[in-house]
């Protein structure tokens, strides 16, 4: 009668076929992991990162400190990458620039991500007259180029973080909100946001908890666009002399400053010149490898 | 189609309109007087103001503004005294020439490049062009312009780096503007190319017996190309941003520079009318790819 016995508790499983389930993200992370390019942009960001923020600590000179006896100093131990016309340490005033560049790039990509993502969302999931009337307003700011925008308002409210800041997101959340929008007027119909309906969920549990969360890889995807389009506009701001002023330090300005002493002291125009390609490129390969991660049907 | 083209128009002109207002309002909220910065005594900053009509209520001002805008006058600048329309005139045609060059440029080498990189087989060719392209959207315009300017003009002086003299002064200010264009237009058409060969005419039409050259031009090329036309607008914007600096690296005396100048100089008038002014000719060039795109492709009013 040992056919009737109860089976070992151990062998209880032994015919489920399965591998540990994953979440959506950790599959993404691993899709992501073996893609070199996006791996060394990540690398490369994060070691940015940490310059901007431990190196003017770890520098003995401020920003802004001038030597008017050492100016234009080549490489040396004491100074890493020389000094500039003031005789102010370049390596320091690289960092403090990453960190203007990176901390622009992030609170621009984060302001824009936000606004996109609700503007967006109320407008795919309500539809109607305030979609549409939502969505010319867009069509009229988007038919601008932004960079008019951002060159108002630096005028109207100064040359700093602030003014660059407020104008970058004027503009900016704007394809974030298409995007969403598109992804929810598609989502909405679909039979597990019925079932929440039907379930008794609230409008804001519908939208937050199931149809943005499904939308999340296109969101991410766009994040991945923010970052260095804000860091390039306000390069290119400083560059034309209206960005962060004298003396706060950004890589676009440091540039306009070398601009005149090219021919003799090539290295203070390439450094940040270098500086914004590199992280501009890291920032490109990571978006291109967190896309493939979270769209592993494209090619 | 004509209803399709009013719409547009209309979109198009509640655009400028908007643009009009918002940077009529922003300057005129900006504290303090266009004058002070000249060292000027109270009254005679009163006068002035009162002969420029500054003194008006703001609605006032604003109706005056827009009527001779109606009349096609877009102010005068208080620090030159020159009016706005004529600092357009004399700069617009050397922007137009270098951006209607270098667009030209960017559209044939992308096209073809995004062609080739779409088509060939050979693994090196594509990704060396995928690097490239790679590198022509991560470099910033003005990089690239500085970066060409130092090589070419400095290190290895081949090419003039200042004004627009002749033929060869145009090759790096069009370079600087085209770097950029011809590596997203690759970059496009690679994709949309790629995209129409796997479709199922493709396969009906070399089942029909047509000729490769025949596939390519009329049923892969029409439809990859509608993607590419519609980024030209786009692209004409990214032209006239990107004059503001390729025009101050090689000192070219057309409107980009005028307006970086009008900018660091604080010259507000010259700057609301700069602004309107490229925001009609990015709106009109919309309007323009929008219709052409319409007609090209039939498909385009339907859905709208």
């Amino acid at each position: 009668m040992e056919w009737f016995d109860p089976i070992d508790p151990s062998r209880k499983n032994s015919e489920f076929i399965a591998v540990e389930s994953k979440s959506f993200l950790k599959e993404a992370w691993g899709r992501f992991c073996k893609n070199p390019m996006a791996v060394l942009g990540l690398v490369v960001i994060v070691i940015l990162g940490l310059l901007s923020i431990f190196g003017p600590m770890l520098s003995p000179y401020a920003y802004d400190a001038q030597d008017t006896a050492n100016q234009y100093a080549g490489f040396s131990m004491e100074h890493l990458l020389g000094t500039d016309k003031f005789g102010r340490d370049v390596f320091t005033r690289l960092c403090y620039g990453g960190r203007i560049s990176l901390s622009i790039g992030f609170g621009a990509a984060i302001i824009n991500t936000i606004t996109g993502v609700v503007i967006g969302g109320l407008c795919g999931y309500i539809g109607g007259k305030f979609d549409n009337f939502v969505m010319r307003i867009v069509d009229i700011i988007y038919a601008m180029p932004s960079m008019i925008y951002v060159i108002l308002i630096m005028m109207v409210f100064g040359s700093n973080v602030r003014s660059i800041l407020i104008g970058i997101c004027i503009p900016g959340w704007i394809g974030m909100a298409r995007q969403v929008r598109g992804q929810l007027i598609a989502l909405k119909e679909q039979e597990f946001s019925m079932a929440a309906l039907v379930l008794g969920a609230s409008d804001a549990r519908i939208l937050f908890k199931h149809l943005i969360v499904n939308a999340i890889g296109p969101i991410i995807v766009q994040v991945t666009f923010l970052v260095p389009n804000a860091i390039f506009t306000e390069a290119f701001l400083s560059f034309i002399g209206i960005g962060i002023s004298a003396p706060m330090a950004s890589w676009g300005s440091m540039a306009q400053d070398a601009r005149q002493i090219l021919t003799m002291y090539p290295s203070q125009l390439l450094l940040p010149t270098v500086c914004i390609c590199i992280t501009i490129f890291s920032l490109n390969f990571l978006g291109e490898g967190i896309g493939d991660a979270f769209n592993p049907k494209k090619k | 189609m004509a209803r399709y083209i009013v719409k547009r128009l209309l979109v198009g002109v509640v655009t400028i309109w908007a643009l009009i207002t918002i940077t009529f309002c922003l300057i005129r909220i900006m504290p303090g007087s266009p004058f002070e910065a000249d060292n000027l005594s109270e009254s005679a900053i009163t006068q002035l103001e009162d002969a420029y009509g500054l003194n008006e209520p703001m609605w006032k001002q604003y109706v005056i503004y827009m009527e001779n805008l109606m009349h096609g006058n877009l102010g005068i600048s208080y620090k030159k005294n020159i009016s706005v329309n004529t600092l357009i005139a004399r700069g617009f045609p050397y922007t137009l020439k270098i951006g209607l060059i270098s667009i030209s440029v960017s559209a044939v080498i992308g096209i073809a490049m995004g062609i080739w990189m779409a088509s060939t087989k050979r693994l090196a060719v594509r990704n060396s062009l995928l690097a490239f392209a790679t590198l022509g959207v991560s470099i910033p315009g003005f990089v690239t312009a500085i970066l060409l300017m130092m090589i070419f003009g400095v290190w290895w002086p081949v090419l003039p780096i200042v004004g627009l003299t002749s033929a060869a002064n145009y090759v790096l200010p069009v370079a600087a503007q085209s770097f950029g264009q011809i590596a997203s237009i690759a970059r496009l058409t690679k994709t949309t190319y790629s995209e129409a060969m796997q479709m199922d005419y493709v396969i009906m039409a070399r089942a029909k017996g047509l000729s490769k050259m025949q596939i390519i031009v009329k049923h892969v090329l029409k439809n990859a190309l509608i993607p590419v036309v519609t980024y030209f607008g786009p692209a004409i914007a990214f032209l006239i941003t990107g004059s503001f600096v390729v025009e101050s690296i090689f000192s070219i005396p057309g409107i980009g520079r005028e307006f970086t100048n009008a900018i660091t100089n604080r010259d507000y008038t010259v700057v609301l009318g700069f602004s309107v002014f490229i925001g009609a000719v990015i709106t009109v060039a919309n309007l323009a790819v929008d219709i052409i795109c319409s007609m090209i492709d039939p498909r385009i009013k339907l859905t709208d």
